[in-house]
Order: structure tokens, then C-alpha cells, then sequence
């Protein structure tokens, strides 16, 4: 807009001189714009082409204003000329305003500098009289300096001298005084003062020695000095005083010059002694005769006596001896190192005591406080291995530590066991019920867990931050990890199924040393603890002891794989140890009866009963403990199946040789392609864990029995419908147990096809008189 | 001589008879009797000779025990006691090594003793999920052992470590040729071991008796009681590794 601004209107010629005044303004104006930034809209309307050198630039250097108003006059409409002065005399106004402004903006400044520049004036002439002033009394000074230098020079040079020899002669009567003072020192028994008086004359003595009365002063001197040194030699040998006076002997002895080796050695001596005594002291405590102290105590007495000691005496020698080199550390060390190792053996002693007790927080501090003690004084005692001793020992302790509360976990557990058998053993008093076999297992279960809870939390002490060996890398890694988890978790869960196990393996032959109800328990405890509890215990270990170490660890698959086998192992055991129960019954049954002589069956024998209470009890027990199973589904006339030889399902011609003998061939052969037809029964099939499957098991075990008895006897006829009936009554009242009823059908049938083969005279008795007899008895 | 024995059940514990028949079977006398002293009701289950001493000792079964008694003196000589938890029920010895024998029973269990040390049985097996009512050794080669049980199952096991050759055939130096001495090596690397070798299940109802044939040392025959017979081999593999 500015680009193409016109000049002023039609009136041009009059304007031109007026033009210019505020032409320069402009130019003055745009300056200013361009220094201020404000040029972005001149510059986009001058962008296309726009040339410095351009005459009609209104911002341009070689602004010429005729050839401006020219060129405007040339080409522009009248509106647009109009447009253009309108708005050159707004900017010219704006101008006019701005450079106002910036008038009275810096008004206030430039007032403000023409006053500072006045004062300034001011000042400067005050300082030059002053100047002048000064430099003319310096003249002065120095001119009456140099008459006062000159007049006393000579007695100047005279007081000097006189000092020097005032000085000398102090000196002087110091070294003649000098005997008789080393006396009075001596018999005061400031040994040091008399040291440090020697050692001042030493060097004059023995510069002056030609002269004779120097030198009888330096015999004097020696001779008190022998006498010095051997008091002082006295007073360290008697080793009273405590260290720090010893110290000052042997520093004042090396000061007289007496051989550095020798009183290295004396020193080392007496240090021994004290610290040997302090040993002996704390072996005292040991004995049997006082009360033990705490360990706390212990510890904290061998700390502060007998370390303290040692590092007061390390400390010393090595201010004291430290021109000895490394043959002097050497020694000390060698020291440290054989009175460390008695120091240990006795801790170690004082620790083993403390084995017996459950509680190790008062171990964990006594632990620490020694540690502690042995880490601080620094150099020293690392070098003599100290620190390292103190830590195995330590090490030493917690290992033992965790070995002791395996053992009490495995005695915790046993002891359930010894409380479970107890319960279990405990007769029944009348009305009361004894403690269920649920609730039982329930106690062992969270017994065993807070004893392993608190064995945990009592070595989790070992590993507390406040500790101070709880950062050294044994205690970081190997102790959680192969200590604690390996040894202690670990080690305890195997020594559980290995516990289990036994009960297993102990030669049952012997008859029932275990209950049957403790090894059923204990199978479903194995069970619990590999369905939970075992990743339970494993990650509340992981948890509280963040393992950092590489070393292996066995994972919870393996634990719960073999628990899982121990409780797998228990229950099948338990299945064979009831199974044997009433296989014993009923072999005696069948064995000790004359099955030829005996009566028409009335009622069934009173041994199936007990077989059927038996078997319900055995239902009841196992019931409390584990879940049903799963039965295959049943007819629903089961219970009153009819039996089995007018049943549709085998061939009518099965007992067909009781009645036509000529047949014997086809009724084996039939039987046979019966049997290829029907599922052979395996007596010993895996039990799963639950109830069902348990039952089965015994239940096939003892009908097995039963059949292997019957093959065994020969039978009556009416044995065989003893039998017969007998069979019945169990088929009537098992079948509900097993988990496939046609099992029971299938075994009680073979128990009586047998039966029949053994029977000479085989008439089987009617099955609905035989469903009356099982129904009354 | 070939010499069997009867077992005879007794229920009381009045002297059991025992008798010998031998060639020629013209008379059958009482040679000698012993009586079982104790309590209860003692039995004689099972007796077998024992091949070694020169017909003089018989191992008999009673209910849980197993006795040894020297005909001679008709004393007893050594006494397993509750060599199997409820009943033995077949005994045999070892044809080539003196004083083992096995006995099998009720426990469903085969255990091996060596009759100077009874306390403790040598070896056992329980592969039977039932009562064990046989067990043989073969004549010739003592470490097969055959045994027959009511789960309806025959199984062969092979009892190597206490049999009379425990590290298989060993031959001498001097009878080898160059390309054969190579071969024990290999022998002796893998000693075989003790374990089942086979499992015949090829009955369906209780096995109630097992034996070898005199005639072949590989054949045995196992008897059931839906009445089958079933006649086996020693697997191929096996009797060439013994008798090579």
C-alpha cells in the first residue's frame, strides 16, 4: 500500500517543497520501521522486484521524489491518487505521533544524565586538592625518615649483637642446666618433658662434643638419659597402665633412640598379655560354674574388651612403628591373626552352646554386634583376615542355624503324627464324637504350616537390613537360596513324603502297626500339598527371601510330582491294607466251614454282614476325606436284579450240566466266549484319588479273595445255596459302592459259577426264596 | 532217582505224615515223620526237596513260614518266619546254587533267600497284582524264573544278580580266536540286568500252575481255570545273549 501510495492530489506543485519535509520524515520513519521490525508489509508489497536502487522507493536509499510523483502522476487513477494522499498524510501523522512518544519516553533519562554528569564534574575537582596535598607530605616523610636512619645506624648494629648474644647465652645455660633439670624431670616423672629437653640439646652435644665442658655435660646427659630410658623401659614392662600410657613409653623410647625391632617386639609382648587375659576372662564365662551370661552379652564383652583392645594396640604400633616398613606390619598382623584365631575358637564355642534354643533374634544381634566390632577398624585387621573369619564364622552359625530348625520341623511333624495316632487310637467315649478324620487332618495341616510360617520368620532375622552381614554374598544368595529354600523348604517337604512313605514301606505284614484312618490322612494331606499348599510355602519363601544367585533351585513341578506319587502310594497302600481286613474275613469264613455237611441255608451268614458293615465304614472314613468320584450311571432296577442264573444277559444253558451231563464242552465253551465278551478285571487298577475308585478297589480285592476260597473247597448242595445266597446279599448291598456295578455282578457270579463246578450235586435254590432270605436277614 | 514229593494239608498239630515215592513204586513206607510244634492251627502247605544235598532236606511251607527240615534227623533246620504276609504258597529251589530258594504267596509278592542268612530276603519281585500261586526256575539256566498268578498274568522275569552266573557266559582266553576275543568286551560293558522279560496274558482267569519242560530249557506251559493251556518260548533274543 505504501508501494503504491500516491502523491499528494491535483495540487501537486505547491506541495512539493511541503512534500519534502515530510518526505524526509518518512524516509526517517521507515528507518526506524526497518530497525523495529516493522517492514513485514512494505516488504511484501515491495517483494516482487523490488530494487534498492529504485528512485521511486519510497524507502529506498536514492528516493527522488520528482521522479516519484511522475511516475504516480503517469499511472495512477484519480481515486487512487486521492487514496494515496489520504494515506501518506496518515502516515505522516502517525510519524509525527511516534517520534513524540519516544521524546518523552527517554525525556526522563536524559535529565537524569546530564545531573550524574554534573556531579561527577563535581567530585573529580574535590579529589585533585586533595591529591596535591598528599603528594606534598610525602616529601615531608620521607625527607625525616631518612635523617632518623642515619642517626641511629651504628646503635642499631650494637643491639643486635647484643641480642645474638643474649639468645646464645640462654642456650647456653639451658644445656648447663640441662642435667639437672633431666633429674628433676625424672623424679617427677615427666618423662616427657625430659624427652623432649634431650632431644632439643641432642644436636648441639653432639656438634660441641671437642669442646670438654660440652662434653661433660653430654655425659651428665647420657647418663640421666640411660637412667631415663630404663625407667621408662620399666614402666612399659610392667604393663599396668593401660595402652594409651604405653604408647607414650615406647614413643618417648623411640624419641631417646632406643632400637625400634626390640621395642616392637616388647610391645607386641605386653599387648598379648593384656589380650590374652581378656581371653582368658571370657573363657571364664564358658565354664559351667557361673551362670552363662547372655550371648548378647558375650559377644558384646569380647567386642568391646578384647576387640577393642586389639585395635587400640593395632592402631598404636602402627603410629608408633610405622618407619618399620612392611616386616613391622607383617608382625602385627601375624599377632592379630593368632590372638583373632583364639578370640574365635572361644566365640565359636560360646555360638555352639546356643544351638538348642528356637528363638534367633537374640542370636541374629549378638551375630551382628560381633561382625560389626570386626568390621570397622579398618586396615589392619582386613589384612590379618580378620573380617573374613568373623564372616565364615558367622556363616557357620546360620547354616547350623538352618539345620536345627529343619530338625525341629521334622520333629513338629512327627509330632502330629504321634497326636494324630493318639486321636485316632483314643477310645470313643459314649455320646461323645471323637475328632473327625476332616478335622484332624485340618490341625496337621495348619500346624505343620505355622511351623514352617515361624521357622521362616525366625531365619528371615539373618537377612534383616539392620544387619550388618545381611550384604555379604553368602548371605545374599547362597543362604536364601541353597540354605533356606533348598535346605530348609525343600528338604523338608521331601523329608515329609519320605516320612509318608514309610508308612508304606514298614513290612505291613506284621499286621496293622498303622492305622488304616493315619495312612488315608496322610494321603490327602500329600494331595493337598501338591494341589496348593506346596507352591503356597514356595512362594512365601521366594517372597521373603529374594533369591539373587544363579545356583539351581528344584522347581515346584518336581515337589508336587512327588508328593503326588507319596499320596498316590498311601492310598494304594490303604486300598491293600483294608482290602487284606476283609479279605481275612472272609477267607477264615469260607476256609474253617464244612461245606459238605452243612444245613439248608435259613438266613445269610452273619460274616457277609459284618462284610456290608465293614464296607460302609470303610465308605464313611474315606468319605470324609476325599470327593465322591464318578460312577457309571446305573439301571434302574439294580437292586433288584435277579441273579445271575435266570438273568437274560448269560445263556440258559449254563447250569445246564446239573441237569443233562452230556454237555459239559459247549457250556466251558460258552462260558469262555462269555468271558472273551466281558472286560477282564484288573484286581490292581491305579486308585484315583477319589472315593469311588478307593471302594472299588477294596471291594475287588476282597471278592477276589472270596473267589480264590470257593475254588478251593468242595461244596455240598446246600453249601452251594449257602453260598448262593450269601453272594446275594452282598450283590444287594456292595454294589452301590464301586464305581461300575457290572464289576460286582461279574466277580459274585464267578464266585458262584465256582461254586457250582465244586459241587457235586449242584441244585441252585429258587431266587425268589433266596430274595426272601436276604430280605429278612 | 527222580524223587516228588505230596503235600498233604493237616489240620491239627498232630505229627504230619510225610511220604517218598521213588523207583521202582513197588512199596510205599513211612520212612520218617516229624511233627510241627506250636499254636493254633498249623499246616503244611507246600514242601519241595532241595536238589543239593543229596536228597536229605525238604523245605516245607506252613501257612507264613517256610521251614527247612534235615530228614535224617527230621529236625528243622532253618525257619523263615513271615516269609510272606498271609500264606506261602509254592516253593522252589535253585537247580545250580546251593542254598537259594524262592518262595512265592499271598503278599502277591516272589522273594529269593540264600537259607544261611533267613532274616532277610536276597531279592524280591511284586509284579503280581495277586496272589502268587507258582514260581519255578528253569533246570538249566537259574536266572529265568517263571511265575504264575490268579490276575490271570505268567511272567518271566530274569533274576541275574543272584543266579549262578551273574555276569553272563564267561569264556576263556586261550579258547578264543582273534575275532571273537573282541566280543566279551562288548559283553562286559552291558551286564544284564535284573527285570521282567515278558508278561503273557493270554489267560483269562487265574493261573493256578506254571512249569518248565524237561525236554526243551526254553518251553514252559502255564494251566488256568477255565482251562487253558498255554505253551510259550523264552524270547529269541534273550536265549541266544545267554548261550552266547
Amino acid at each position: 500500500m505504501a508501494a503504491a501510495a500516491a502523491g499528494p492530489g491535483p495540487g501537486d506543485s505547491p506541495e512539493g517543497p511541503d512534500a519534502e519535509a515530510p518526505e524526509r520524515r518518512r524516509k526517517a520513519h521507515g528507518m526506524l520501521k526497518l530497525y523495529y521490525g516493522l517492514s513485514e508489509g512494505e516488504a511484501a508489497g515491495r517483494a516482487p522486484g523490488s530494487d534498492p536502487l529504485d528512485p521511486t522507493d519510497l524507502n529506498g536509499a536514492h528516493f527522488d521524489p520528482e521522479v516519484y510523483l511522475d511516475k504516480l502522476r503517469r499511472e495512477c487513477p484519480l481515486a487512487q491518487l486521492m487514496d494515496s494522499e489520504t494515506d501518506m498524510v496518515r502516515q505522516i501523522r502517525a510519524l509525527d505521533s511516534d517520534m513524540q512518544t519516544l521524546v518523552y519516553e527517554n525525556y526522563n533519562k536524559f535529565i537524569s544524565a546530564t545531573d550524574t554528569i554534573r556531579k561527577m564534574k563535581n567530585d573529580f575537582r574535590k579529589m585533585e586538592d586533595e591529591m596535591d596535598r598528599l603528594a606534598a607530605n610525602m616529601a615531608v616523610i620521607t625527607d625525616f625518615s631518612a635523617r632518623i636512619s642515619a642517626t641511629l645506624q651504628d646503635r642499631h648494629e650494637r643491639i643486635t649483637k647484643l641480642a645474638g648474644v643474649h639468645a646464645l647465652l640462654r642456650k647456653l645455660q639451658f644445656l648447663f642446666e640441662l642435667p639437672s633439670r633431666l633429674t628433676k624431670c625424672v623424679e617427677l616423672g615427666a618423662y616427657g618433658q625430659a624427652v623432649r629437653y634431650q632431644g632439643r640439646a641432642q644436636a648441639v652435644l653432639q656438634q660441641y662434643q671437642h669442646l670438654p665442658s660440652f662434653r661433660a655435660i653430654q655425659d651428665d646427659c647420657q647418663v640421666i638419659t640411660a637412667h631415663l630410658a630404663q625407667q621408662l623401659r620399666q614402666r612399659f614392662r610392667e604393663g599396668g597402665s593401660g595402652a594409651p600410657e604405653q604408647a607414650e613409653c615406647v614413643e618417648l623410647l623411640l624419641a631417646l633412640g632406643e632400637p625400634a625391632e626390640e621395642l616392637c617386639e616388647e610391645f607386641l609382648a605386653h599387648a598379648r598379655g593384656r589380650l590374652e587375659a581378656e581371653l582368658r576372662s571370657l573363657e571364664a564365662e564358658l565354664g559351667p560354674s557361673p551362670p552363662a551370661p547372655d550371648v548378647l552379652e558375650f559377644t558384646d564383652r569380647g567386642g568391646s574388651g578384647f576387640v577393642g583392645g586389639l585395635c587400640q594396640v593395632a592402631a598404636a604400633y602402627q603410629e608408633l612403628f610405622a618407619a618399620q616398613g612392611p616386616a613391622g606390619a607383617e608382625k602385627l598382623a601375624a599377632f592379630a591373626r593368632e590372638l583373632g584365631g583364639c578370640y574365635f575358637a572361644l566365640v565359636e564355642r560360646r555360638l555352639a552352646q546356643e544351638q538348642g534354643g528356637s528363638d534367633n533374634s537374640l542370636l541374629v544381634r549378638a551375630l551382628d554386634r560381633f561382625h560389626r566390632r570386626l568390621r570397622a577398624p579398618g586396615a589392619l585387621l582386613a589384612v590379618a583376615g580378620l573380617a573374613d573369619a568373623a564372616t565364615e564364622i558367622v556363616e557357620r552359625v546360620a547354616r547350623e542355624r538352618l539345620g536345627h530348625h529343619l530338625q525341629g520341623l521334622r520333629a513338629a511333624f512327627l509330632g502330629c503324627l504321634t497326636d494324630v495316632r493318639q486321636a485316632l487310637a483314643a477310645p470313643r467315649l459314649a455320646g461323645k464324637e471323637g475328632p473327625g478324620l476332616a478335622e484332624l487332618l485340618a490341625n496337621v495341616a495348619s500346624s505343620i504350616l505355622s511351623h514352617i510360617k515361624a521357622s521362616l520368620a525366625a531365619v528371615h532375622l539373618f537377612t534383616a537390613k539392620e544387619v550388618s552381614f545381611s550384604n555379604k554374598p553368602y548371605f545374599r544368595g547362597e543362604f536364601c537360596s541353597q540354605g533356606v529354600r533348598e535346605g530348609l523348604i525343600v528338604g523338608f517337604i521331601r523329608s515329609l513324603c519320605q516320612t509318608a512313605q514309610s508308612f508304606c514301606d514298614s513290612p505291613g505284614e506284621k499286621g496293622g502297626a498303622t492305622p488304616p484312618a493315619l495312612l488315608l490322612l496322610l494321603s490327602r494331606l500329600c494331595l493337598d500339598y501338591e494341589t496348593a499348599t506346596i507352591s503356597y510355602i514356595l512362594t512365601l519363601t521366594d517372597e521373603q527371601f529374594l533369591v539373587q544367585d544363579q545356583s539351581p533351585v528344584t522347581p515346584v513341578s518336581t515337589l508336587c510330582a512327588e508328593a503326588r506319587e507319596t499320596a498316590r502310594r498311601l492310598l494304594t497302600h490303604y486300598v491293600k491294607v483294608q482290602g487284606l481286613v476283609i479279605s481275612q474275613m472272609l477267607r477264615k469264613s469260607v476256609e474253617t466251614r464244612d461245606w459238605l455237611s452243612t444245613l439248608e441255608p435259613r438266613n445269610v451268614r452273619a460274616v457277609m454282614k459284618r462284610v456290608v458293615e465293614d464296607t460302609t465304614a470303610i465308605d464313611v472314613q474315606v468319605g470324609l476325606l476325599y470327593e465322591e468320584g464318578v460312577r457309571k450311571a446305573q439301571s434302574s432296577d439294580s437292586s433288584k436284579r435277579t441273579f445271575s442264573v435266570y438273568s437274560s444277559s448269560r445263556q440258559q444253558g449254563r447250569y445246564a450240566p446239573s441237569y443233562t451231563p452230556s454237555a459239559p464242552m459247549d457250556t466251558n465253551l460258552l462260558s469262555n466266549i462269555q468271558k472273551l465278551f466281558s472286560e477282564r478285571i484288573d484286581v490292581f487298577s491305579p486308585v484315583e484319588f477319589n472315593k469311588v475308585s478307593v471302594l472299588t478297589g477294596i471291594i475287588k480285592i476282597s471278592l477276589k479273595t472270596l473267589l480264590e476260597c470257593v475254588r478251593l473247597r468242595t461244596f455240598g448242595r446246600f453249601g452251594l445255596q449257602q453260598v448262593q445266597v450269601d453272594c446275594h446279599f452282598l450283590q444287594l448291598y456292595l454294589w452301590r459302592f464301586v464305581a461300575d456295578e457290572e464289576l460286582v455282578h461279574l466277580l459274585l457270579d464267578e464266585v458262584v459259577a465256582s461254586a457250582a463246578l465244586r459241587c457235586p450235586d449242584p441244585v441252585p435254590m429258587e431266587p425268589s426264596v433266596v430274595e426272601v432270605i436276604c430280605e429278612r436277614g | 532217582m527222580s524223587s516228588s514229593t505230596k503235600w498233604v494239608k493237616s489240620g491239627t498239630s498232630v505229627p504230619a505224615p510225610q511220604t517218598r515215592a521213588c523207583w521202582p513204586p513197588a512199596t510205599v513206607r513211612l520212612a520218617g515223620s516229624a511233627a510241627l510244634e506250636g499254636k493254633g492251627q498249623l499246616r503244611f502247605t507246600s514242601g519241595r526237596w532241595s536238589p543239593h544235598h543229596n536228597c536229605t532236606q525238604v523245605a516245607t511251607a506252613n501257612d507264613t513260614a517256610v521251614r527247612g527240615w534235615d530228614t535224617r534227623s527230621m529236625s528243622q533246620i532253618y525257619c523263615m518266619e513271615n516269609a510272606h504276609g498271609q500264606l506261602v504258597r509254592d516253593l522252589d529251589f535253585n537247580p545250580n546254587k546251593q542254598y537259594y530258594l524262592a518262595s512265592c504267596g499271598d503278599d502277591c509278592k516272589v522273594k529269593f533267600w540264600d537259607t544261611r542268612n533267613v532274616t532277610q530276603p536276597v531279592a524280591a519281585l511284586e509284579e503280581h497284582s495277586h496272589w502268587v500261586w507258582n514260581v519255578r526256575y528253569n533246570h538249566s539256566h537259574d536266572q529265568l524264573v517263571l511265575t504264575g498268578s490268579s490276575d490271570s498274568r505268567v511272567i518271566l522275569s530274569n533274576m541275574v544278580s543272584i543266579s549262578s552266573e551273574p555276569f553272563g557266559h564267561l569264556v576263556d582266553d586261550e579258547d578264543l580266536s582273534d575275532q571273537e576275543e573282541r566280543r566279551p568286551e562288548d559283553k562286559s560293558q552291558e551286564p544284564p540286568q535284573d527285570g521282567v522279560i515278558a508278561t503273557y496274558e493270554e489267560h483269562e482267569d487265574s493261573v493256578y500252575a506254571v512249569d518248565w519242560s524237561s525236554a526243551d530249557p526254553w518251553l514252559f506251559a502255564s494251566l488256568s481255570y477255565d482251562g487253558r493251556l498255554v505253551i510259550n518260548r523264552v524270547p529269541r533274543a534273550l536265549k541266544y545273549h545267554i548261550l552266547l
